[in-house]
C-alpha cells in the first residue's frame, strides 16, 4: 500500500489542495505535489503498460529519468501526450490519462502478448518476421502493429497556448541548481562575472535536500537557504527555476526550455550565449539487472527517498533495498526514521564496511552481504522477493515479502551536456562510472575549453568532494572570463567512510534464461539482458548498431536509466572492457521540449512577414484572390460577384486584349547597377551584350550560373553612361542581388561597379492593351507614340505631376506601358489610371491572367520552362546569346558534350487534338521501358492554360527533337493512366508577327 | 527520436571583417570552399571539371566564403576547423590567398597542414 504520511514533506503546502482526476477518478493531492508523488500518495501504483508487451509499469524514478509514467494530459486544445508525472508539477482541475492500452489500464488485451509471444519477440524480431512477402509490410503488418505500439495520442486541436523564445547573453551559464550549481554560481558569482543559474525542478538545492549531512558547520537544507538568497542579492546573478538545460552547441550555444510556474507563456525557448558553461547536472541512479525489475513496486532507491522526504509519501510499509553500494543505505535509514519497515538489505557484495552499513545495522536492519534478488514476487505489483545469493545461477535461499524495492546499482554523472558538443568521456573502473575526461573538453571559436562539469556531473560523489570541485569549476570559469577570483576556501564538509561500489550487471550472475528474459534493462521500450546479449551473438557488435537492433535507449527517456546497464551487458557478452565498448552518441535535447516551444511565436500571421506592395490595400478592398510568391502576396485574380475564379481571369484577359487591363508589377526585382564598368560587368552577368545599349533603350537579358542553367530573365533599361536598371524576376530579386555582389566581391573586385536593390523603392504599374497609349495622355503627357518612345525604350514623364520612367516593354504582345514610381506616390498614380482608364472599361488583372498572356505569346517563365536543369539554348533562346562575346557566366558550362548533345529536350509549343488542357506537368510517352522496367518517356509540359483569347487548351513543353518535330502528335499520359494525343506546334499561339505591340 | 542536432541549430558566431561585428550564424550564409580560380572558355574539360565541381571536404582546417547576409551584405573568408568548430580568423574576400598572420596562427596550433596549395 502506498500512502501519505501523516506529517512531513518538505515541498508540501498542506493548506492548499490540488484536485485531479486520473483516468476518470477523482484524487486529491497538495500544493507541491508532482503528479507522481500525488498518485503513490492515492495508491497509484500501475501507471501505464510497456510499450512492446503492454506489461503492467509503475513510477520508477522521481525525476527526468523515469521511464514509464507517461500521462496524457489535458484535453482539447491544451491536451498534450507523454508527459512525465515525476516532472510535471499538480495544479488544480488536471486531468490525466495513462497511455498505450486497451481497453483499460487494469484490463489490457495488448498483455497477450507478453504471455503468449514474449519468447518470440526478442530483439530484431520486427526485421526478421515481418520481411516476407514484401508486401505485407505496407498493408497488414505495419498497420497492426502500429495500432497495438505506440505511446501517446497525437492532439487533434489548435494548441491555444502561447510560447516564446528568448534570447540572452551570459559571461557564464551554470547548468544545474543542485549545491554543486549553487556553491559554482557563488564563486563566479563574488568574482563578478555575469552568471545565469538554472534548475530545471521547482526546487534549489538539488540532492542534498534529502540525502542531509552538514556543510560547513550547518545543515545542508540551512546552507542552500544561505546560499540562494546570497545568490539572489547579486546583481550580476540571474536564477531560473524550471529551466531545464536541454543542449550545448557550437561556441557557446545552450538551449534552454523553461516551463511555466502558471504564469505567461506556457513553455519559453531559451538561446543563450554563455562564454562558459559549468554543468552541475548532478548523476542518474542505476537500476539493477534482475528478474522482475519491472514490476510496479520496484522503484530506484533515491527515488524511495525522495518521495518519503519531499512529498511524506510511503511507497510501501515493508521496503526491501536492494544494492551494490553505500547509497542505498540511506534509503533503507531515512524509512526506518519514519517509522517504515525495512525487513533486509540485500547488498551483492561480500563486504560493506561503511558507516552507512554500520547506522543501518545499529537501526537493527538485517544486512545481507553477498546476496541478491532471485525473483520478485507478485503478479501486477510486488507482493516480496525471493533472494539467492548473488555469485551463484539464482538457488532461492529465501522469501521476504515486502511491497516496495528499492534498488540501487550505482550512480552515473550526467554527462549529456558535457557530451553534446564534444567533450569526451573515460570509464572510471573504480567508481564504475563514464566521467567527463576533461583533458578532451568541448572547445569554443577560440579553441579554448567552454564547458567545464562540476560536482557529480563529474563523477564526485562524497558531499566534500562536490564542493570542492564545484568551487574549483567557479574558479576555473570566473578565470576564464577575465575575472579575478578571491581566494576564498571551498564550503566542507565531513567525509564520510564509504566501502567502493561493486558493478553488478545481472543479479545473480549466474542468472538463467528465464531469468534474463525477465530483466529488464530499457523498461520504455521492453529491452532485457536477453535482447542485448542476442544482438551481440548475432553481430551487433558496435554499440551504435546494437542500440538500433534492440531499440535500447531509443524511447522518450533515451536511455538515462538503461544505457550504461545494456553497454556493461554488451561488454560482458562481447568479453571487453566498458571503456572499449564505448557510449552512444549523446543528442539533444537531455529531455523532451515541445514542439510549440521550438516554434515560440513563429504561427498563425507570425509565421513569416508578408510584403506588401504599395497598393496592396487596394487590391485587398477590391477583393483580390491572393497568391503567395516568395514572402510576397499577389492578386491572383479579382473575381467580382457570381465569377469563379476562372471565369475572372477569362474576364481579365478579354477586357486587356480587347482594350485596357493594369497590373501591378511592383514585385518584379529592380536591380541598379552602376559604375563606369557596369556594362562590362553586365556583359559577364548576362548571356546577351549590355554594354552596346543605348541610354533611353531596354534590352531583354537571360542570366545564367556559372553551370551553364538559366536563372533568372528580365529586362535591362540603360540609365545613362553609367547607370543600368536591371529587372529580375519577383522570387529572383534577392538571390540575383547576392549573386551579382558574389561575382562583384569575390571574382571582379577591382571592377568600378555598385549594385543596389531597388525592389521596395520604386513600385511598378503595368498599364496594358490596345488603350494603353490613351490612358496614359489622358494624365497630361503626350510623347508616347511609337516615334517618340519605341517599343523596347523608356523616359522619364510627369503623369498628373508625378515623376515616373515610363518603360515601353511587353509580357503580354500588346502595347504596354511599364511605369515606375517612388513606391510612396505609387497609389496615387494607380487611383489615377484607374480613373483615366474609365471609359475604357480599364480593370485590374493578376497573375493568372499575366501567365495566360505571356504563354500565348511563347515568353518562357523561370520556374516554369526552368527547373535548374534547362539552359537557354533549350528554350530556342540563341538569339538572346551572344556568339562574339568571349566569355559571359555559363559560356564554358554550355559547350559541355552534353549540353550540345541533340538529345536534349527543348520548347516547343503544344496544341491537343480535342482542344482539351493538358495536365501540369504531364509528361509524353515514348516506346519501350528503362531499366527500371518504367515507360520511356519523350518530353514533359511545363505551363498549360486554357486561353480564352483562342477558346482552346494551349501548353509549352520540352520535346525530344523539339521544334524539328513540328506537325507530330505524341500521347501525354494522365494520372489516371489515359493519354492526351497533342500536336507539337510553334509556342507563338497568338499574333505570331508581333503585329499588336507594333502600333 | 528527433534531435536538436547541429546543422538544425546554426551556432557559429563570425566577426565580419568589413563592417566588424561578431554575429550569429544566423545572419550569415556560407558560400562554399573559398579562394576558387575560376576557368571560362578556353579551358580543358577537366580544369573546368575541377573549378566547377570539385571541393575538398575534409576534416580540420579549412577555408570558406561567407556573406554577412543579413547584415552589411559582404562577402568574406573565414579560416576555421571544421572538427573543432575554432575559427582562426575572419578576412577580406579580395585576396588570392589567406593573408600569412592567419597561416602562421594555424600553424601554431595544428602543424603540419596543408589546405590544396596553402600550407
Amino acid at each position: 500500500m502506498s500512502t501519505r504520511l501523516v506529517t512531513g514533506g518538505r515541498f508540501l503546502d498542506r493548506s492548499e489542495y490540488a484536485e485531479f482526476t486520473f483516468n476518470g477518478k477523482p484524487y486529491r493531492g497538495f500544493k507541491g505535489d508532482t503528479i507522481a508523488s500525488a498518485l503513490l500518495a492515492n495508491n497509484q501504483v500501475l501507471i501505464g503498460r510497456s510499450f512492446k508487451y503492454h506489461r503492467p509499469r509503475g513510477i520508477v524514478a522521481s525525476g527526468a529519468d523515469e521511464p514509464n509514467a507517461l500521462l496524457n494530459l489535458g484535453e482539447g486544445a491544451e491536451f498534450e501526450p507523454n508527459q512525465r508525472a515525476t516532472t510535471t508539477e499538480l495544479r488544480d482541475g488536471m486531468i490525466c490519462k495513462s497511455q498505450n492500452h486497451w481497453p483499460s489500464l487494469e484490463f489490457d488485451l495488448g498483455a497477450l502478448n507478453n504471455i503468449l509471444f514474449s519468447r518470440f519477440l526478442p530483439a530484431g524480431f520486427y526485421y526478421k518476421m515481418f520481411i516476407h512477402p514484401r508486401p505485407f509490410w505496407k498493408h497488414v503488418y505495419e498497420p497492426l502493429i502500429r495500432q497495438s505500439a505506440g505511446l501517446g495520442k497525437a492532439p487533434k486541436d489548435r494548441d491555444m497556448d502561447d510560447y516564446e523564445h528568448f534570447y540572452a547573453y551570459y559571461d557564464i551559464v551554470v547548468v544545474g541548481g543542485g549545491v554543486a550549481g549553487l556553491v559554482a554560481a557563488r564563486v563566479a558569482g563574488e568574482a563578478g562575472a555575469r552568471v545565469l543559474v538554472i534548475e530545471q525542478t521547482a526546487h534549489w538545492g538539488g540532492r542534498v535536500l534529502v540525502d542531509g549531512g552538514t556543510i560547513s558547520g550547518q545543515p545542508a537544507c540551512k546552507f542552500v537557504e544561505d546560499i540562494v538568497s546570497e545568490l539572489e542579492s547579486m546583481g550580476n546573478v540571474a536564477m531560473r527555476k524550471r529551466l531545464m538545460g536541454a543542449g550545448i552547441y557550437d561556441h557557446g550555444y545552450v538551449l534552454c526550455h523553461e516551463q511555466s510556474d502558471g504564469h505567461g507563456p506556457r513553455h519559453r525557448l531559451w538561446k543563450i550565449r554563455a562564454r562558459r558553461v559549468i554543468t552541475a547536472t548532478g548523476a542518474i541512479e542505476r537500476p539493477l539487472s534482475f528478474a522482475g525489475n519491472d514490476l510496479p513496486g520496484v522503484m530506484l532507491a533515491s527515488a524511495i527517498r525522495d518521495y518519503a522526504v519531499n512529498y511524506a509519501v510511503s511507497t510501501g510499509d515493508r521496503t526491501v533495498v536492494v544494492t551494490n553500494n553505500d547509497d542505498a543505505y540511506l534509503t533503507a535509514i531515512q524509512l526506518k526514521e519514519l517509522g517504515l519497515e525495512v525487513p533486509a538489505i540485500i547488498d551483492a557484495r561480500l563486504d560493506a564496511g561503511g558507516e552507512l552499513a554500520q547506522k543501518a545495522k545499529d537501526l537493527g536492519i538485517d544486512v545481507q552481504s553477498g546476496m541478491a534478488i532471485a525473483e520478485i514476487k507478485g503478479r501486477g505489483q510486488v507482493a516480496g522477493v525471493r533472494i539467492c545469493s548473488q555469485a551463484g545461477e539464482g538457488t532461492v535461499l529465501g522469501e521476504i515479502d515486502c511491497e516496495a524495492v528499492a534498488m540501487s546499482g550505482g550512480w552515473s554523472p550526467v554527462v549529456h551536456l558535457w557530451s553534446h558538443s564534444g567533450g569526451k568521456l573515460y570509464w572510471d573502473d573504480k567508481s564504475a562510472m563514464f566521467r567527463p575526461d576533461t583533458k578532451q573538453p568541448p572547445t569554443g571559436h577560440d579553441g579554448n575549453p567552454f564547458v567545464i562539469p562540476a560536482g557529480s556531473a563529474s563523477g564526485f560523489l562524497s558531499l566534500n568532494d562536490v564542493l570542492n570541485d564545484a568551487c574549483a569549476a567557479g574558479k576555473s570559469a570566473a578565470t576564464d572570463v577575465g575575472r579575478a577570483v578571491m581566494d576564498n576556501a571551498a564550503p566542507h564538509s565531513r567525509a564520510c567512510k564509504t566501502a567502493p561500489i561493486e558493478p553488478v550487471w545481472l543479479m545473480p550472475q549466474g542468472a538463467d534464461i528465464g531469468k534474463r528474459m525477465k530483466s529488464w534493462l530499457d523498461f520504455q521500450n521492453d529491452v532485457k539482458v536477453s535482447d542485448v546479449q542476442l544482438a551481440a551473438r548475432e553481430g551487433f557488435e558496435s554499440v551504435e548498431h546494437a542500440k538500433r537492433y534492440t531499440t535500447l535507449g531509443m524511447a522518450t527517456d533515451q536511455g538515462k536509466l538503461s544505457n550504461i546497464n545494456g553497454l556493461a551487458i554488451l561488454s560482458d557478452s562481447l568479453n571487453q572492457s566498458i571503456g572499449q565498448t564505448g557510449t552512444t552518441t549523446f543528442r539533444p535535447p537531455y529531455a523532451p521540449v515541445s514542439f510549440a516551444s521550438i516554434a515560440g511565436e513563429a504561427r498563425g500571421p507570425l509565421f513569416q512577414p508578408v510584403r506588401k506592395t504599395p497598393m496592396h490595400k487596394w487590391h485587398e478592398d477590391n477583393g483580390a484572390s491572393w497568391e503567395p510568391v516568395g514572402y510576397w502576396r499577389r492578386p491572383y485574380a479579382y473575381p467580382r460577384a457570381g465569377e469563379s475564379l476562372r471565369d475572372a481571369v477569362n474576364r481579365e484577359i478579354v477586357q486587356t486584349r480587347n482594350s485596357v487591363g493594369i497590373l501591378d508589377a511592383s514585385t518584379l526585382g529592380k536591380l541598379l547597377v552602376k559604375g563606369p564598368e557596369a556594362g562590362r560587368f553586365l556583359d559577364m552577368i548576362y548571356t546577351n551584350t549590355m554594354s552596346t545599349l543605348k541610354p533611353g533603350r531596354c534590352r531583354y537579358g537571360l542570366m545564367c550560373s556559372e553551370n551553364g542553367f538559366l536563372i533568372d530573365d528580365g529586362v535591362v533599361a540603360r540609365i545613362d553612361e553609367n547607370a543600368f536598371l536591371c529587372h529580375t524576376t519577383t522570387g529572383g530579386a534577392d538571390s540575383i542581388h547576392a549573386h551579382m555582389e558574389e561575382w562583384l566581391q569575390c571574382e571582379w573586385w577591382s571592377w568600378k561597379v555598385y549594385v543596389a536593390n531597388l525592389t521596395e523603392q520604386f513600385a511598378q504599374i503595368a498599364v496594358v492593351g490596345p488603350n494603353s497609349r490613351k490612358v496614359l495622355e489622358r494624365l497630361g503627357s503626350d510623347g508616347f507614340c511609337r516615334e517618340e518612345l519605341p517599343f523596347m525604350s523608356w523616359k522619364g514623364a510627369l503623369l498628373d505631376g508625378i515623376k515616373t520612367r515610363v518603360y515601353r516593354i511587353s509580357f503580354s504582345g500588346e502595347l504596354s506601358y511599364e511605369i515606375a514610381v517612388p513606391a510612396k506616390k505609387a497609389q496615387m498614380l494607380w487611383d489615377d489610371l484607374i480613373e483615366a482608364g474609365g471609359e475604357f472599361g480599364i480593370a485590374p488583372y493578376g497573375t493568372e491572367a499575366l501567365h495566360v498572356m505571356r504563354a500565348e505569346k511563347g515568353f518562357i517563365m523561370i520556374g516554369d520552362e526552368t527547373d535548374g536543369t534547362v539552359i537557354p539554348q533549350d528554350l530556342n533562346l540563341h538569339w538572346a546569346i551572344s556568339k562574339k562575346k568571349e566569355d559571359y557566366l555559363g559560356k564554358r558550362a554550355q559547350m559541355r558534350k552534353h549540353m550540345i548533345s541533340p538529345d536534349r529536350w527543348r520548347l516547343v509549343g503544344l496544341e491537343t487534338v480535342d482542344g482539351s488542357v493538358l495536365p501540369e506537368g504531364a509528361y509524353a510517352i515514348a516506346d519501350g521501358k528503362n531499366c527500371n522496367g518504367q515507360r520511356n518517356t519523350q518530353g514533359r509540359v511545363t505551363s498549360t492554360y486554357y486561353s480564352p483569347t483562342l477558346g482552346r487548351g494551349i501548353a509549352m513543353g520540352l520535346v525530344h527533337g523539339g521544334l524539328d518535330r513540328i506537325g507530330e502528335i505524341i500521347d501525354f499520359q494522365k494520372v489516371d493512366g489515359t493519354v492526351v494525343p497533342a500536336k507539337i506546334a510553334n509556342p507563338l499561339f497568338y499574333d505570331s508577327e508581333g503585329e499588336r505591340q507594333n502600333v | 527520436m528527433a534531435s536538436l542536432n547541429c546543422r538544425v541549430c546554426k551556432m557559429l558566431i563570425l566577426k565580419c571583417p568589413y563592417c566588424g561585428a561578431s554575429g550569429e550564424e544566423t545572419e550569415f550564409e556560407c558560400g562554399g570552399e573559398a579562394h576558387l580560380k575560376r576557368f571560362g572558355p578556353g579551358s580543358g574539360d577537366d580544369e573546368f571539371q575541377g573549378y566547377l565541381f570539385d571541393r575538398v571536404n575534409r576534416k580540420g582546417v579549412h577555408f570558406e566564403r561567407w556573406r554577412h547576409s543579413s547584415g552589411c551584405g559582404k562577402w568574406f573568408h573565414a579560416a576555421r576547423n571544421t572538427e573543432t568548430l575554432e575559427i582562426y580568423g575572419t578576412y577580406s574576400a579580395q585576396v588570392l590567398e589567406p593573408p600569412a598572420e592567419i597561416r602562421e596562427k594555424i600553424s601554431g596550433k595544428v602543424p603540419g597542414w596543408s589546405w590544396r596549395e596553402f600550407s
